[in-house]
């Protein structure tokens, strides 16, 4: 049976990897993910989890070993958040190539600088295209769900592929919330043991990341590229098994009060929850808005999208961080992108919001609905001084 | 020099490229990476295996005499054998 606790996300996104019993963990500490690991620390010491614990000197090591322990056949674990995450940055191309199914949680934090240890998404962005699968969580009961959903994904022997789940650093890692944890019998019932595709053996010889020459490497990557667009009939099929035994729904694009809404904002991440409070107070007041919330960002779900704005005047994009000298948030580059062709397609507009921890409010949200339509250029940076 | 092409389409990439024999690094024919190529001049070999030695494609080999040659089905003419033997005894020349 789940329980229904009071706990600090980032521990209780740690109980949930415990649950999926990893084998191997590395890990090296950095704000605001630590207490994922860190309570994972407790749970492997306090005998509650057979697991190895490898407190790495670095990143870099962490995702090395996670790639050496999953090419064993081993589950590995691990949790960064910004600069670790981009001191990882070149095991984690060759950890999806190798097609390894390591599975991440990220603490999402802003790259320096100004060095700047709050909350927005540019962390992950720098990893947008090195063949990952990406979840965001919205709130702490899908932060985790998400860290199990994330470990059947990514071992199904038509993915073998990595995953990040990403919880807003401090906004989600550092609360306390009400929710749902599953028990060791229905994790257990859940989620297999991993079979993996091929293992390290002494006795059983197999070379793993071998030199790509240029005669092969476009086959290898158009490879890698089908194999993500494929994981989303996987992604669905598990979320569908996940809501069939606890209950709860998960869908690429969740859309909150959107039918008749001409102006539809859309988040990632922890927004969502306070976006939704704006929605409520504008649609009390008559004012038709919704709102869509995107879950699953790698691969990008494109059919969902073009079918979520049908009839929407007006879709304002949010985005937690900018591709700088770009054209704007990485959402709404890839929003404009699957509505391209589309021969009726709302009027996009892009707010680049929340940045580095600066909080938004339920206000901002009404703000950004109120001002909708009047944005000038591709991309403003909302609530900017000067 | 004929190379096989493995694998030819990008469904028959094996997931991760991952190999499953090993030593099949022998068909894949480098040799034809080569500009220039080694030859010995065995009047000046001391037969010291140096060239043997610091192949780093360790396609030089050794004959029934004691002199080395290299298989130039997989030698990249990097001049490494050339450099290091020290009575001058292999000249790299340019393939025509």
């Amino acid at each position: 049976m789940s329980k229904r606790i009071g706990m600090e996300i980032a521990l209780a996104a740690a109980e949930a990897v415990a649950l999926c019993r990893p084998d191997v963990i590395a890990a090296y500490p950095i704000t605001p993910n630590t207490h994922i690991p860190e309570h994972l620390s407790d749970i492997v010491a306090e005998g509650r989890l057979d697991a190895e614990f490898i407190c790495v000197e670095s990143e870099h090591s962490a995702m090395s070993a996670c790639a050496g322990a999953s090419g064993t056949g081993a589950r590995a674990f691990t949790a960064t958040s910004s600069q670790g995450l981009l001191y990882m940055d070149e095991v984690l191309g060759i950890v999806s190539s190798m097609r390894l199914p390591v599975v991440m949680a990220i603490g999402n934090r802003a790259i320096s600088g100004p060095i700047n240890i709050w909350n927005d998404h540019s962390d992950i962005m720098t990893m947008r295209d090195l063949g990952w699968l990406s979840l965001f969580a919205a709130n702490g009961q899908e932060a985790v769900d998400m860290m199990i959903q994330s470990f059947k994904i990514a071992e199904d022997a038509a993915v073998q592929l990595p995953i990040n789940v990403n919880l807003d650093g401090f906004q989600l890692t550092h609360m306390v919330e009400a929710l749902f944890l599953p028990d060791q019998k229905e994790v257990d019932r859940f989620l297999p043991r991993r079979k993996p595709y091929a293992a390290l053996h002494p006795d059983h010889p197999v070379t793993m990341g071998a030199l790509g020459m240029p005669d092969i490497f476009t086959e290898a990557t158009k490879a890698r590229d089908q194999a993500l667009v494929d994981s989303r009939k996987v992604i669905l099929k598990v979320w569908k098994e996940w809501e069939k035994q606890f209950g709860r729904r998960y869908e690429p694009i969740e859309a909150y009060k959107t039918k008749g809404a001409d102006v539809v904002m859309m988040t990632m991440g922890s927004m969502g929850e306070t976006a939704e409070i704006a929605v409520d107070e504008l649609r009390k007041d008559g004012v038709p808005v919704g709102l869509l919330k995107l879950k699953l960002w790698r691969p990008f779900p494109f059919e969902e999208m073009k079918k979520a704005v049908r009839g929407v005047k007006t879709l304002i994009v949010t985005d937690r961080c900018c591709s700088l000298g770009g054209p704007g948030g990485p959402l709404a580059a890839e929003v404009r992108s699957a509505l391209y062709a589309e021969a009726a397609r709302p009027v996009i507009e892009n707010a680049l919001i929340g940045l580095g921890g600066r909080d938004v409010t339920v206000d901002d949200f009404k703000q950004m609905f109120r001002q909708a339509g009047k944005s000038k250029g591709i991309y403003e940076f909302y609530g900017v001084r000067g | 020099m004929a190379q096989k092409k493995w694998p030819e389409t990008w469904q028959e990439v094996t997931p991760g490229c991952m190999i499953f024999e090993g030593g099949n690094s022998r068909e894949y024919h480098t040799g034809s990476w080569r500009a220039q190529r080694p030859v010995w001049d065995n009047a000046k070999c001391i037969k010291c295996g140096i060239c043997y030695i610091f192949c780093p494609e360790a396609c030089v080999k050794e004959d029934a005499r004691g002199y080395f040659a290299a298989d130039l089905d997989y030698c990249k003419g990097c001049g490494i054998c050339a450099h290091e033997c020290w009575p001058g005894a292999i000249t790299m020349i340019e393939e025509g």
